[in-house]
């Protein structure tokens, strides 16, 4: 068996809000933005902050929260897309700056599925006798990636960092049975071309517009919107329905459903799809964004925080996007 | 059929358009046209005549037509 035993994130310091956001771009309106992406705020990382910086002060703010003896920590598991360097792998840094022991690292390259994928692989290495206390660290900077005149990403995404304290002990919640999955030919509805060993060779760097008016170059975040939509459309109902039967969960026991924090247009089609009421169903985007592999860890720290789940509810986690890549989990607390 | 289609796809916009909506209107000359509007526009045909509009389909049509055509 393994518990969350405890989840803390971090947000950089500079805002940017729906306002900023049309003084650029003065045929966006601030009324339609927040309507449909339900976010009124996201954070970005300052030009030397990195993912790895705010890996550093999620931990170190979970550490003081909860006062777990970091000596404890005997594994180090990071998910990011935003790596310092392609190689050393980053998980190695970040274990030395957070000063804790020689303990097994590595990173994972996940998005919107990534905290799904890192409960599952925290909950093998503890089930298997490999590790007892794991710290879980998602981070992420799209915000390095996304061009300047991109009106439609820099409305969506922002930068935040989440960790999450993994143990074999009581927690929490216990992490239950997962459903992973993914399919490679939508590699390229959410990418950045022009990166990597293969990619940097591939594609050249110049700006274009798109057919919403949105500029980049292939060094840039390109997102096909309406084909990700089309695929969480169709795929996420059957993915939760499918899941709950694999687990033996009756669809109406679940108390929550906290799904990847896309945007609020998406999620309201989702529920819908999926038939899950609203009061059941978890929105926690006004102030952060599409924040990547953190919007389900800062969700879940916001329900407990707010006294919403408590023991004996089951929470409903659901990740989708990037790859396309996908995941579900269920959390009893 | 095509009189319920425009209503529909009026249906999607907040604004007022910015021209006559006609079955030959280029739909990304309308001012309000953005991602945002794309997503409601395969909602709604999705909602109402029960047809998915791909991410592809968005990029080369240019008409109302073109996409009444596929419904």
């Amino acid at each position: 068996m393994a518990f969350i035993h405890s989840i803390d994130f971090y947000l950089p310091n500079n805002e940017l809000s729906n306002q900023d956001l049309t003084r650029q771009f003065p045929e966006w309106n601030v009324e339609k933005i927040s309507a449909k992406t339900g976010i009124k705020k996201r954070f970005i990382a300052d030009e030397h902050e990195f993912a790895s910086d705010m890996a550093i002060k999620a931990a170190n703010k979970l550490f003081e929260k909860t006062k777990f003896d970091k000596s404890k920590i005997d594994f180090l598991i990071y998910c990011t897309q935003s790596p310092d360097y392609l190689l050393p792998t980053t998980a190695c840094i970040i274990q030395d700056r957070l000063n804790l022991n020689k303990i097994g690292a590595f990173d994972f390259n996940l998005g919107c599925s990534g905290y799904i994928y890192g409960l599952s692989i925290a909950k093998g290495f503890i089930s298997s006798g490999i590790a007892n206390n794991i710290l879980f660290i998602t981070s992420e900077t799209y915000s390095k990636y996304i061009n300047e005149k991109d009106k439609s990403n820099r409305t969506i995404f922002g930068d935040a960092a989440s960790a999450t304290i993994i143990t074999k002990e009581k927690g929490l919640c216990k992490i239950g049975n997962f459903e992973l999955g993914s399919d490679g030919s939508g590699s390229e509805n959410l990418i950045v071309k022009s990166s990597g060993v293969k990619g940097s060779k591939l594609y050249n760097e110049l700006e274009k517009t798109d057919e919403f008016g949105n500029i980049h170059s292939d060094k840039d975040l390109y997102m096909n919107g309406p084909e990700i939509f089309n695929f969480t459309g169709t795929f996420v109902p059957n993915l939760i329905h499918s899941f709950l039967l694999k687990v033996n969960v009756e669809f109406d026991d679940v108390d929550f459903f906290v799904f990847h924090q896309a945007n609020k247009f998406m999620l309201d089609y989702l529920r819908k799809k999926t038939k899950i009421p609203k009061e059941k169903f978890i929105l926690e985007l006004e102030d952060y964004g599409n924040t990547v592999s953190s919007t389900i860890p800062i969700a879940l720290c916001k329900i407990v925080e707010k006294g919403k789940v408590n023991s004996g509810k089951k929470v409903l986690v659901a990740g989708f996007g990037v790859g396309f890549s996908w995941g579900a989990s269920i959390l009893d607390f | 059929m095509k009189k319920d289609f425009l209503k529909n796809f009026e249906s999607i916009l907040d604004e007022e358009p910015n021209f006559k909506l006609e079955m030959n209107s280029k739909f990304r000359d309308l001012d309000e046209w953005d991602s945002l509007t794309a997503l409601s526009l395969i909602v709604m045909l999705d909602e109402k005549y029960n047809v998915k509009l791909s991410g592809d389909q968005i990029k080369v049509f240019e008409t109302l037509e073109d996409i009444f055509n596929i419904l």
